[in-house]
């Protein structure tokens, strides 16, 4: 199995194939992160860019990490102090970007397709960290790699993904590449947040939290973004906890090992209980530290698959 | 190389000279390093782990000591990787001990250009300071585009750039044996 993409956009333009061997070779850099030296020169000489149109400390921060132990140099670009503000489009900030010679550039925005967009006028690479309410594929692989790395296989495991799925980039890369690795999938939030024809993605509905938990191998709890959506469908923080946060006492009737995932950051008391979140079956920050590997992969792959491209078109 | 035709020329090595080779360069191990105190072995992905795994099994027969033995996958170390047409799939590194004042022995199959064994050795350097680095290989074919030599070899071969040598292991590929192949 050879990697032949430039870009990382989506899950939903992906493989079967092609997520194994991200999940592979991910697994090979988490070692790497384990070491004394946490550095290898894989990358060196290579240019990433963090272009990041949202607000984002964990996903830059994340990738910046990723980036450096592959000795690629890294600059970041917080759109609210460049030269976006002045009207650039996103085109030309990213035409800009390639004549500095960069190799990568990871962006983050807020109109779903702006990743796929940008790809389509660069010849370097585009990495999605997430585009509106799209996608967020790094954010999937690296949840899926720790199911794995904690369950042994996707294969046939039942999992559970609640909170605003219409609003969730997370969930919906989730779905994909959940759905792709033979995983069936539920999704659990109140009605309002339940985007319509959401079953056409192939996955089960339900806005009954213990029904989601009740025999689920693993539940992977989205963030509430209340501060994102003020007139928000739900009114109430306090509300949703009460009917769908996840408790110690709702666990008990579900899988003693379920594993329960969060992307983060937590609101404590809000999504779950301070307890569920540091309890056994939380593998919260081992998502964070599995983050590391999955974008070491993904950048190592995007850049050797755009050197292919390249010799293709001699 | 796909679509390529390539020719078998001559047998090198079979089951009992490789056999008997990994034996010989076992004893030299011990006899430079004096026994098998601070030793130990790092075979390279993936032919050079298994031969690292029977020359400590050698060891281990004439010795009767145990040498610890890593596995080092040096894909991120290497110079070529753009001008590989098949991307090399990277596979984990697993050396479970500390080589800091250990007297490394490197092994590989074949020794060529010296290219793997210059990324190997820089790979080597981000786990500590061993005390020595050695190079054990079962052919050596000459062509070096480094200064680099092998402190033992199994055999050393002449060949042709257009020539490849191919080991091929029971472990990797179902029988022991080695063999000369031409592009033709």
């Amino acid at each position: 199995m050879n990697w032949a993409k430039k870009d990382l956009l989506g899950l939903e333009y992906l493989t079967k194939e092609e997520i194994e061997l991200i999940l592979s070779t991910a697994e090979s850099f988490k070692e790497v992160s384990g070491r004394n030296i946490k550095k290898v020169p894989a990358l060196r000489g290579k240019t990433v860019v963090n272009l990041f149109y949202e607000p984002s400390t964990r996903t830059r921060v994340s990738f910046e990490v990723a980036a450096k132990r592959l000795s690629a140099d890294v600059i970041n670009i917080a759109v609210e102090t460049s030269s976006v503000k002045k009207g650039e489009t996103l085109v030309d900030t990213g035409r800009n970007i390639e004549a500095l010679k960069a190799d990568i550039i990871v962006m983050r925005h807020n109109c779903s397709g702006a990743a796929t967009m940008l790809a389509r006028h660069l010849n370097i690479s585009v990495v999605n960290a997430g585009d509106g309410w799209h996608e967020h594929p790094t954010q999937a692989l690296l949840d899926i790699f720790t199911l794995k790395e904690k369950l042994g296989h996707i294969e046939g495991l039942n999992v559970s993904i609640a909170g605003d799925i219409a609003h969730s980039r997370v969930a919906r890369s989730n779905i994909w590449g959940l759905t792709k690795l033979g995983a069936k999938v539920k999704v659990c939030a109140p009605k309002m947040l339940i985007p319509p024809e959401i079953e056409k993605m192939g996955v089960g509905i339900t806005d009954n939290i213990d029904e989601a938990l009740k025999g689920a191998d693993a539940i992977n709890v989205l963030r509430m973004q209340f501060e994102r959506d003020e007139k928000a469908a739900f009114p109430q923080a306090l509300e949703y906890f009460k009917t769908f946060g996840i408790t110690e006492e709702r666990l008990k009737k579900a899988k003693k090992n379920i594993v329960v995932m969060h992307p983060g950051p937590i609101n404590r008391g809000i999504e779950m209980s301070s307890e569920v979140a540091d309890g056994v079956n939380s593998v919260i920050l081992e998502q964070v530290t599995n983050g590391i590997a999955v974008r070491m992969a993904v950048l190592f792959l995007v850049a050797q698959g755009h050197d292919k491209n390249g010799q293709d078109t001699d | 190389m796909p679509g390529e035709i390539m020719k078998e020329k001559a047998k090198i090595l079979d089951k009992d000279t490789i056999n008997r080779s990994l034996m010989r360069i076992a004893h030299e191990i011990l006899e430079k390093n004096k026994g098998t105190k601070d030793l130990c072995l790092v075979g390279i992905r993936n032919r050079g782990a298994h031969l690292a795994k029977r020359l400590a099994g050698c060891i281990e027969q004439i010795e009767k000591e145990i040498v610890p033995v890593g596995i080092l996958d040096i894909t991120l170390y290497r110079d070529d990787l753009t001008l590989v047409a098949a991307h090399p799939v990277v596979h984990k590194t697993e050396i479970g001990f500390d080589i800091s004042g250990k007297n490394v022995v490197l092994v590989d199959d074949v020794l060529y250009t010296g290219r793997t064994i210059r990324a190997a050795m820089d790979a080597l350097m981000d786990f500590g300071r061993a005390k020595s680095v050695q190079l054990a290989v079962l052919i050596d074919r000459g062509h070096r585009e480094l200064p680099i030599r092998a402190d033992y070899a199994g055999k050393n071969i002449p060949t042709a750039q257009k020539e490849t040598v191919e080991v091929r292991l029971e472990e990797s590929d179902g029988a022991d044996e080695v063999v000369i192949v031409e592009k033709d």
